[in-house]
């Protein structure tokens, strides 16, 4: 008989437990950041497709399903440390052996560009400004280096150019002489 | 419990943790008077020389400009204006060698002096008159940034809201060899205190400290010499260390308080401004002299004389070097600023700066070459020495490993660059060199943060608007489909041309549910092309046989074909003669009056004109390829073979036009197609049908892509069709190399990545 009671008391017990935890995992449900944001955040947003998905997202998509973090040129070796940190797996060595070593934005030879708009269609982040038979131009604060103007162009009139270096950008060489004072 | 401001008054002076004792080298320059310099042959003046933007250039190449005219204009807050040194010509406006680190090249104002040295009229202020806003003012028009080394503008400096509690003057000078500050002390003392005043009309601090090393008694009496008798200044010497010139450490000598890491020391109350700065704030406030020249210590013995100049912003180092006397030696370095934080320059042509305090042309065996760099042993004596309390080690290790998190958290950003760490390390370890990399890979990395940022921002909205035009696009489409149809309907169009529409839209809405594949248009366009060569080489016969006989051998006699493309001809003439006058008319007119005498040739003539029309109607950004598939004249020459259907054939192209003239200017693809009529019709109907299946799947693959420009997609089109139709002599040509053209234009838009 006791038995019987505890079972009892024990079951009611268990209901209304497993009614208030059930109630609290709605009423207090945490939107954990989904793993794609975090990917995502990571990816330089070059939106260039040289991973082979068209953009960042679609490849941040791609790596939470598991495929490869190393497709990323633009990125280089730290996205890929810093995907492989995020997702527990190896860093590998870039997938594409072409890594730009230098930043590079797209340049309109403005004298033979015929206003065909064809690179502004091409463009993934409204880089380029222009109308039909004007003269196109690249923004260059704007332009993200993704080479997807350049094939478009009837006339080939895009050139990549290496971004030039400013004094504020400047890195110190470590091979430049150190200025030291010798003991008198 | 003496307060800190009591301990202060008594005179009390704290230490900072760490520092060095380098050999000062001072005795050098420190007793001679300040000389004065010839005026250079050119003044290299860099548009930018503070930290912050350059201002607009006010002047141009040929001008002539006096001495203080301002060369420039600040036209926002960050920006100070540079002045002429001297009274001169504006010789150019180019780039050239800057004096920063990396030599890199900078907009910069080439003067060449004419000696006379003229000055511009000049307005003298009184400070006890002038309020806040005229000094603030005339701060920043007289181009005065901070002259201790980092170059920031006075007057953001100056202008504070905050209550503030010292004003500290930075007259230390703790970095060997550089005495510019001391020669001023001992020779403008009383300068000197007149621009304090001004600071602290504007600043209104408790006291006014002024920090000094112990080495410089001379510079000391007299800076207390000419205070007097002034409330709450106090001038306070300093142990002679090396780095307590720096911002922090110097608070910390003279109040005990640290700047809290990531704050400005105005957050704690207290303001410091250098001596030098505070000299060139008497000058131009009570002289009206901006900063066109500032003192330099020349040193090194290289030198005939080592010595403290006057020199004008812009002189080129090398003439300041020769000035005294300068021996180079093999493989000479040069080297601005002090030897601890100063840098090295390749380009002796660099030009004085606002920041420049010191020229060092040391001997080999003066200041050696930094020799082998070796590893680490961890002793520890770089963390003893280091003023800001950091763990120079440590970071060397993580900088190495460029772990910006670990970085970040060992506090690189508090490194000051003293050099202190590199100056004691045993194993000649360039530390200060791996923390300036680190710094700016930091920076580059928080840039391409930003930058992604807005990239993805951008992409977004790119999206989202190509979305919201997709779909503004497919309702206007459906908008103007029913208003055509219901047009249609009812204007009181012939019944059979009604009717023809009617089928047309039937045949068209057919063809959009059941797209030719790929294949069959590839064989049909095969098949259109070896037709054509045949009836090329059929033709080419005929007339080197007989060219006058041309006409006749071919059916053009038959008078029922002849009336037809008389029609046409004559439909289209009209239909060019209301729509565009001025492009299409100079051919048109002249071929209808021949049109009576022969009937072939105006319907040849009709096809160059409509191909020109189509040409100038597709250049319209309006363009919309699938309503042209609607407009079926193209279908009436099909049912063709004899007069009465010719007939129907004619109106329907006259009622077409109509409609067309009362629509928009539409594009037609398919108008090229008609003059076909007169040769084969059957063919012409196959080559039109393909023809607006293609059209009907460009339109389609527009709206896909639903970029709004396709009719600029399609530019080369136009370009080839009336290129190859125009010298035909026969329609039948024309209408297929239109065919030809068009599907050329719809291999390039096939072949581009979509």
């Amino acid at each position: 008989m006791s038995i019987i009671t505890a079972l009892w008391a024990l079951g009611i017990l268990a209901l209304i437990f497993g009614a208030v935890l059930g109630y609290a995992a709605i009423r207090f449900k945490v939107d954990a950041d989904p793993l794609v944001e975090q990917i995502d955040e990571i990816l330089p947003q070059t939106q260039c497709g040289q991973c082979g998905y068209p953009g960042c997202r679609p490849y941040a998509e791609a790596i939470a399903n598991g495929d490869d973090i190393n497709k990323c040129p633009p990125g280089g070796d730290a996205t890929i440390k810093k995907l492989a940190d995020l997702m527990g797996v190896e860093a590998k060595p870039l997938d594409a052996a072409q890594t730009p070593a230098v930043k590079r934005v797209a340049f309109i030879r403005e004298d033979e560009c015929i206003g065909c708009t064809k690179c502004i269609q091409a463009c993934p982040v409204d880089a380029i400004v222009g109308a039909s038979k004007q003269m196109h131009t690249v923004i260059v604060d704007e332009c993200t280096g993704c080479d997807l103007c350049v094939e478009p162009c009837p006339v080939d009139c895009i050139d990549m150019v290496p971004l030039t270096s400013s004094i504020e950008r400047w890195k110190w060489d470590l091979k430049a002489i150190p200025v030291k004072v010798l003991e008198s | 419990m003496p307060t800190l401001f009591q301990q202060i008054q008594a005179g009390k002076v704290w230490d900072f943790h760490g520092g060095i004792h380098p050999p000062s080298r001072k005795e050098r320059t420190n007793q001679k008077p300040v000389a004065l310099l010839d005026i250079p042959d050119r003044l290299y003046i860099p548009l930018r020389q503070h930290i912050g933007v350059a201002g607009k250039v006010l002047v141009k190449v040929g001008d002539r400009v006096l001495k203080g005219q301002a060369l420039t204009q600040a036209d926002n807050a960050m920006a100070v204006p540079v002045h002429a040194p001297t009274s001169g010509t504006v010789q150019a406006i180019e780039l050239h060698t800057s004096a920063h680190p990396s030599s890199l090249a900078e907009p910069t104002l080439v003067l060449a002096p004419d000696g006379m040295d003229e000055w511009r009229p000049r307005k003298p202020l009184d400070p006890e008159q002038a309020d806040v806003y005229t000094l603030l003012e005339r701060i920043q028009e007289s181009g005065i940034s901070g002259m201790g080394g980092a170059g920031f503008p006075t007057h953001i400096k100056v202008n504070v809201k905050q209550p503030v509690d010292y004003l500290i003057i930075n007259a230390v000078e703790c970095e060997p060899y550089i005495t510019a500050d001391d020669m001023l002390m001992q020779e403008r003392a009383s300068d000197i205190i007149s621009g304090i005043e001004i600071l602290v009309k504007l600043l209104s601090p408790k006291a006014v400290l002024i920090g000094i090393e112990d080495d410089k008694p001379i510079a000391a009496a007299s800076l207390k010499a000419a205070i007097g008798q002034k409330d709450n200044y106090f001038v306070r010497e300093v142990p002679t260390k090396y780095p307590s010139g720096g911002e922090k450490q110097l608070i910390q000598l003279l109040t005990n308080k640290e700047v809290p890491a990531g704050r400005r020391p105005l957050d704690i109350g207290i303001v410091m401004q250098n001596v030098g700065t505070a000299f060139a704030i008497a000058q131009a406030v009570l002289d009206d002299i901006p900063l066109i020249h500032r003192v330099v210590t020349v040193a090194g013995e290289t030198l005939a004389q080592q010595q403290n100049v006057l020199a004008l912003i812009g002189t080129p180092i090398s003439d300041l070097l020769n000035a005294c006397g300068f021996q180079a030696e093999p493989a000479q370095r040069i080297i601005i600023g002090g030897p601890m934080m100063g840098f090295a320059i390749a380009d002796w042509s660099v030009p004085v700066v606002k920041t420049t305090n010191c020229i060092l042309a040391p001997t080999e065996n003066e200041l050696g070459a930094a020799s082998e760099e070796m590893d680490c042993i961890r002793c520890g004596a770089c963390a003893d020495a280091c003023p800001a309390s950091l763990l120079p080690q440590q970071l060397l290790w993580y900088s190495k490993a460029k772990d910006q998190d670990k970085l970040a958290e060992y506090n690189l950003s508090d490194c000051i660059e003293c050099g202190a760490c590199a100056y004691v390390c045993p194993s000649e370890i360039p530390l200060v060199h791996y923390y300036r990399v680190a710094k700016a890979d930091i920076r580059e990395t928080q840039r391409e943060a930003l930058k992604a940022e807005q990239a993805k921002a951008r992409f977004d909205a790119r999206t989202e608007r190509l979305e919201r035009d997709k779909q503004e696009r497919l309702e206007r489409n459906q908008q103007l489909a029913a208003q055509r149809v219901a047009q249609q309907q009812a204007s009181g169009q012939a019944t059979q041309s009604a009717a023809a529409v009617q089928q047309a839209l039937q045949r068209t809405q057919q063809q959009n549910a059941q797209p030719l594949d790929k294949e069959q248009i590839i064989a049909e366009r095969e098949r259109k092309k070896a037709e054509a060569l045949a009836y090329q080489q059929q033709k080419q016969q005929a007339v080197t046989a007989e060219p006058a006989a041309d006409l006749a051998t071919e059916q053009t006699e038959d008078p029922r074909k002849a009336a037809i493309a008389a029609a046409l001809a004559r439909a289209k003439a009209k239909k060019q003669a209301e729509a565009l006058p001025e492009v299409a008319t100079d051919p048109a007119p002249p071929e209808t009056a021949t049109a009576d005498v022969d009937a072939k040739k105006a319907a040849v003539a009709a096809a160059i004109a409509r191909a020109k029309a189509k040409k100038l109607t597709q250049q319209e950004p309006e363009a919309q390829p699938e309503t042209a598939a609607e407009s079926a004249p193209a279908e009436a020459p099909a049912s063709d073979a004899d007069a009465k259907k010719a007939a129907v054939a004619a109106a329907i192209t006259r009622a077409k036009a109509k409609k067309l003239m009362q629509q928009e200017p539409e594009a037609q693809p398919e108008v090229a197609v008609e003059p076909a009529s007169d040769v084969d019709a059957k063919k012409a109907a196959v080559a039109a049908a393909i023809a607006r299946a293609k059209a009907k799947k460009l339109a389609e693959q527009a709206q896909v892509q639903q970029t709004e420009p396709v009719a600029a997609a399609q530019v080369p089109e136009p370009i080839e069709a009336p290129a190859e139709s125009a010298p035909e002599q026969d329609a039948k040509k024309a209408a297929i190399a239109a065919a030809i053209a068009r599907a050329k234009a719809k291999k390039q838009q096939n072949s581009e990545p979509l």
